[in-house]
């Protein structure tokens, strides 16, 4: 990167790409050719800065001005004002919400202070189609340092020292897993990276592997090195198209410059890499499933043991990982065990990258150190709730997790703290909810997703999942009883104890946790037949407010089963009980006459 | 799930036939091959179920078991402009219900239908990656972000004479 003056890095991530961030690359690349500064600049396409809500992004070095929600239209006046007159262009800078000053440096935002990129700290920063910039910031050191100055056991020794646990959800000692893999003889090992991303409303893993993808490559080859396995296999969503093109183009140039192959780094280990294709089954991410997945068959689930570890894929002992954890592994060899578990509490070291969503005006990709508390990530890194409405409650964990609330604010984010809590870590997922979500509906909106993902192998999981949602449906109408709500909470016990594989015994937790936490609600559905929220619509009744209406007959004439009345240009009435509550007469009022209550 | 009755062409199963070669016939590639040949025929009728299994030398039920079993798999034919509405976590709180529900009746169809004229065909998919953007609405390979109920007229009109 030596040569030249400025670098202009944009996101290149799906998010980005979705406002046309390949649109502000063409601009500026024919701004700089016209302006003849081709030898001072370069565009550079990175992975995500994480900043999504701000996209996209285009960040100049040296001087790391950070340029927020950037078009194509801007890419003149930034090469004209920033790179040849040195001046910043202040109408495109990040403005801080509370002192409404201009921000220029990506590291006085809030969004970034309390973030610790480890998974992340090349996404944002290189071409990740490009090896020469990945080898510029350390990539492939670590295979390196394993392969010619450690032994396998010491190479294990050090993960185990480290305190990584797997970032997947479960939460298992990675160095312990390789151990167990390693011991395990046989004549083929294969290392398995699940890329599967079954969390609905995240994008952890997709990130990295569109950022980075060559620190997984590189910690894959480590952990075959460790566990005598010479072939990795990426099992990856079908859905995520930008993220298999980079591997497949990241697998090739690591190929080119034997980093992966025959004889790499001219000693006698050999490893090779290839991609295999998940079609949607959300289900898949389970480790078995997974595996038969892969096999070419259903990907359902089978009983442990036997553990991967002893037969996987094929029948041979396999060792599967989680992208973020492959991610961290490459830094933990080169700044040490050590290093690595200063950070984060006494039993999760490190740090962990979550996709923040939902209701809050900073939505993006962060890390932090275990140990930072949800009120840290939602009110100083992601900048409050959205709209100055009020907090409700987040969504950890996806599926498998629970909803926490205001009380839990405080809480250290751990493995351990979030069971503790009734929610878990999961895969990283982070959904932020209002005073305008209706907790009843948020659990059936899971319950609709687990129904519909499961493999229906197992009687608990394929019908008591069903039942539950019936319930919650029946609720979100307004026909729930009180008896409904200890049949909840039974079944769902029934269902956590009883189901095969992690789908079923977690998928009653978002029932449980919205339960325990928010009780009131479920009562107000249920006995008051109302929705605290203003969410559920069986529950609201369509209403013309007298003083708005001008009488223009306009929603009487639509209302398809005729049930509002009224002389012209007099106040009109909705009879209620013929209502359908179509919300068609809402649509048709220019007056903002109705109302839902 | 329905499915549509196709002859298929000779060059159609040659095509088939070569996909399954380039996996080496190996059953354990069916998924693979499931892929390539959703890619050529854009979806995966019966008739092109019972080429892959001959070719494979598996049962057709069990080429069928895993075509039914990965929602990506699909035996309808897709419409010209596919919309896919994202219905993943952070959509649905940011509205994705409504916006999917507005789809549905200017197209007049459900989920998993293609419109009689066979242009628009409505599905959902869970979290593109672009939540910042959310609620997300993809037709083709174009993304729609930040979609409300209000824009999806227009959004529909965009394709209609094309
Ligand atoms: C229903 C279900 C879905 C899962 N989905 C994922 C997933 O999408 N990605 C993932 O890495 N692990 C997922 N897991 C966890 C894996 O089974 C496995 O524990 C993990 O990949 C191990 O890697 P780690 O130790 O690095 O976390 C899932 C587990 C269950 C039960
Ligand atoms: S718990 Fe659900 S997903 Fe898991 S094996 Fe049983 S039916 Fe399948
Ligand atoms: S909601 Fe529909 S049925 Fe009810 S009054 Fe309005 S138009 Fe008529
Ligand atoms: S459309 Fe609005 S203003 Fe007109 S009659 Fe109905 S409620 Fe009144
Ligand atoms: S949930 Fe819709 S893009 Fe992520």
């Amino acid at each position: 990167m030596a040569t030249f003056k400025y670098h202009l890095l944009i996101c290149g991530g799906t998010g980005c790409k979705a406002s046309d961030s390949d649109g502000i690359i063409t601009s500026l690349n024919k701004e700089i050719k016209e302006k003849g500064l081709e030898n001072d600049v370069k565009v550079v396409t990175t992975g995500c800065f994480g900043f999504c809500e701000k996209g996209p992004i285009v960040k100049v070095l040296p001087d790391n001005t950070f340029y927020t929600q950037v078009t194509p239209g801007d890419a003149a006046e930034i090469i004209q004002e920033h790179i040849i007159k040195g001046r910043k262009v202040e109408r495109l800078l990040y403005t801080d919400p509370e002192t409404e000053n201009h921000i220029a440096d990506s590291k006085h935002m809030g969004f970034y202070q309390k973030q610790i990129r480890i998974a992340l700290r090349n996404c944002g920063f290189i071409d990740p189609e490009n090896l020469d910039e990945a080898i510029s910031r350390d990539a492939y050191m670590a295979l390196g340092k394993a392969l010619t100055e450690m032994t396998p056991q010491e190479v294990i020794d050090e993960i185990k020292k480290s305190g990584l646990r797997g970032r997947g959800g479960g939460g298992f000692p990675t160095g312990l897993k390789w151990e167990f893999a390693s011991k395990n003889e046989a004549d083929q090992k294969y290392v398995v990276c699940n890329a599967d991303e079954g969390d609905p409303g995240a994008f952890m893993d997709r990130s990295i592997l569109e950022g980075d993808p060559h620190t997984v490559l590189e910690a894959m080859a480590i952990c075959g090195y460790t566990m005598g396995a010479d072939k990795g296999l990426i099992y990856i969503r079908a859905e995520y198209p930008l993220a298999i093109k980079r591997l497949k183009i990241a697998i090739d140039q690591a190929r080119e410059y034997g980093l992966l192959g025959k004889n790499i780094l001219g000693t006698d280990f050999n490893f090779d890499i290839e991609l295999r294709y998940g079609a949607g089954a959300f289900v898949c991410g389970e480790e078995t499933a997974l595996i038969h997945s892969m096999e070419g068959e259903r990907g359902e689930p089978t009983f442990k043991p036997p553990f991967p570890a002893e037969s996987g894929y094929n029948g041979k002992p396999t060792n599967v990982n989680n992208v973020e954890t492959f991610a961290s592994v490459p830094v933990i060899l080169l700044k040490g065990a050590d290093w690595f578990s200063s950070i984060g509490t006494e039993k999760s070291k490190g740090t962990k990258v979550f996709a923040l969503a939902g209701k809050i005006n900073n939505v993006g990709l962060i890390e932090v150190p275990m140990g930072t508390t949800l009120r840290e990530v939602i009110f100083e890194i992601g900048g409050g709730i959205k709209d100055g409405k009020k907090f409700k409650a987040v969504q950890t964990g996806g599926p498998s997790g629970g909803c926490l609330t205001e009380k839990h604010l405080d809480t250290p984010i751990d493995f351990d703290n979030l069971i503790a809590e009734g929610s878990m870590m999961g895969s990283g997922g982070m959904i932020v909810m209002d005073e305008d979500d209706c907790m009843v509906s948020v659990a059936k909106f899971y319950l609709d997703f687990t129904v519909e993902e499961s493999c229906g192998k197992c009687t608990p999981c394929r019908i008591g999942n069903k039942r539950l949602y019936e319930i919650l449906d029946k609720i979100t109408k307004g026909e729930g009883t009180m008896e409904d709500l200890d049949n909840l909470k039974n079944l769902s016990n029934v269902i956590k104890d009883t189901a095969l594989c992690g789908l079923g015994q977690t998928s009653p937790n978002p029932v449980l946790s919205t339960l325990d936490n928010f009780w009131d609600e479920y009562v107000a559905h249920v006995t008051d037949k109302k929705c605290p929220a203003g969410a559920c619509t069986d529950l609201m009744n369509y209403n013309i407010i007298e003083e708005n209406c001008v009488g223009c007959t306009a929603c009487a004439r639509a209302c398809p089963v005729n049930c509002i009345t009224g002389e012209r240009k007099m106040p009109h009435h909705i009879d209620q009980a013929a209502c359908i509550k179509c919300g068609t007469c809402m649509e048709k009022c220019k007056f903002n006459a109705i109302e839902l209550i | 799930m329905s499915s549509v009755k196709v002859k298929l062409k000779k060059t159609d199963i040659d095509k088939l036939a070569e996909v399954c070669k380039s996996f080496n016939n190996e059953p354990g590639e069916l998924i693979n091959v499931l892929h390539k040949a959703q890619e050529i025929f854009g979806y995966l009728p019966s008739e092109v179920q019972e080429v892959i299994a001959h070719e494979l030398k598996v049962p057709v039920a069990k080429v069928y078991g895993v075509v039914t079993f990965y929602s990506f798999f699909t035996m309808t034919p897709k419409g010209k402009f596919p919309i896919s509405i994202c219905t993943g976590t952070a959509c649905y709180v940011r509205g994705a219900e409504k916006v999917l529900d507005e789809f549905k009746k200017e197209l007049n169809i459900q989920v998993g239908d293609t419109t009689a004229d066979g242009k628009f065909s409505l599905s959902c998919l869970r979290c593109v990656g672009a939540c910042g953007l959310a609620p997300v609405v993809l037709i083709g390979e174009k993304t729609y972000g930040r979609v409300a109920p209000d824009d999806v007229k227009q959004i529909i009109k965009e394709y209609m004479d094309q």
